[in-house]
């Protein structure tokens, strides 16, 4: 933080009346999306142990039902959502260095990657409906897991819905950044919220980094 | 709170490391490493996990009040699962009593190794 690159006026204009300094602003902002990261390891981590819980109970199941998901789509998406943590990061460096043009595009580019992870989810997803995987009375799957292989998609379901959900969520605050930043309200001093928003957009590509081996990857060796 | 810009290169050497690594998970799931096949699965999953809240979200270069925020959420993940797997791992551990009247069990109780797995 450089402060003699603005005016005591063009400072005092972006501190909220409770902050001394727009240097605190920032720690205030950066904590509480921490704290907020950390309830979410929370919010993930019932699903994950509900998850841990039911695998130890019925390892057969689950290894039967999660050879019928598509390893491929799932590395693929793997891959995309790390190609776009770095767009993301690399845009917080656009951003702390001043450059708008670059910002907009990276921040574009990591929506686009976000929305390609959708699209192929979403093609999963209807797989699944087409082979009667979804848990519910149209659920067929071979003996002798035919009630405990809807465990596994129960918890695929949820895990993975509110992953996605996450993203949608994601992709609207990286669309707020980008207007914003079109208005050219972020400069090198004050673009706190587009390095929050970063925050946020790699802890769901953290949440898929375990969702991918825990779901696509149970005893592929037999 | 010290700020400081991150070189672009750095950023790219942990991309690089990421997609490595999710190579050497997708990989390792085809060898038959027995009960350790799920233990290399996290342990990848731990190490990609780290690079990311290292480097690409900055808290490598931040100062250490961060680390009590992530240090709350990963100790009570802990707590979460650890307690929770005890429960459901010991259960076997102490059989379950006769009981003392009657005819055995309530209807429709679950016999020892009937369970379908």
């Amino acid at each position: 933080m450089q402060p003699g690159r603005l005016t005591l006026s063009e400072t005092n204009s972006l501190v909220a009346h409770q902050f001394e300094t727009l240097e605190q602003q920032h720690l205030a902002g950066w904590l509480g999306m921490w704290i907020f990261l950390a309830t979410e390891v929370m919010f993930f981590g019932g699903m994950f142990a509900g998850y841990a819980l039911y695998r130890w109970a019925y390892p057969g199941a689950f290894a039967a039902a999660s050879r019928e998901l598509e390893v491929l789509l799932g590395a693929t998406n793997t891959l995309i959502l790390i190609v776009s943590s770095l767009s993301m990061a690399l845009a917080v460096h656009a951003a702390e260095t001043g450059r708008r043009q670059r910002l907009i595009g990276l921040l574009l580019a990591t929506m686009a990657l976000g929305a390609v992870f959708l699209g192929i989810k979403g093609v999963e997803y209807l797989h699944k409906f087409d082979h009667h995987l979804v848990p519910g009375s149209g659920f067929a799957f071979a003996a002798p897991f035919q009630r405990t292989a809807q465990i596994f998609f129960s918890f695929y379901f949820a895990l993975t819905g509110m992953h996605a959900l996450h993203m949608v969520i994601g992709e609207g605050l990286l669309a707020t950044l980008v207007i914003r930043a079109w208005r050219r309200e972020f400069t090198p001093e004050h673009h706190a919220a587009v390095e929050i928003t970063g925050l946020y957009w790699h802890f769901v590509d953290i949440v898929w980094i375990f969702l991918f081996p825990l779901l696509y990857l149970i005893e592929r060796h037999r | 709170m010290k700020e400081q810009t991150i070189s672009p290169r750095i950023y790219v050497a942990v991309f690089a490391a990421l997609a490595a690594l999710t190579l050497v998970t997708t990989g390792v799931a085809y060898i038959d490493l027995g009960v350790f096949n799920p233990v290399a699965a996290l342990t990848i999953a731990v190490v990609k996990a780290t690079l990311v809240v290292l480097f690409f979200m900055h808290v490598w270069y931040r100062g250490k009040l961060t680390w009590v925020f992530i240090g709350a959420g990963v100790l009570w993940l802990a707590f979460l699962i650890a307690f929770t797997l005890s429960d459901a791992v010991t259960r076997p551990w102490i059989p379950v009593p006769t009981p003392w009247t009657g005819s055995a069990v309530y209807p429709g109780a679950p016999v020892s190794g009937e369970v379908e797995r």
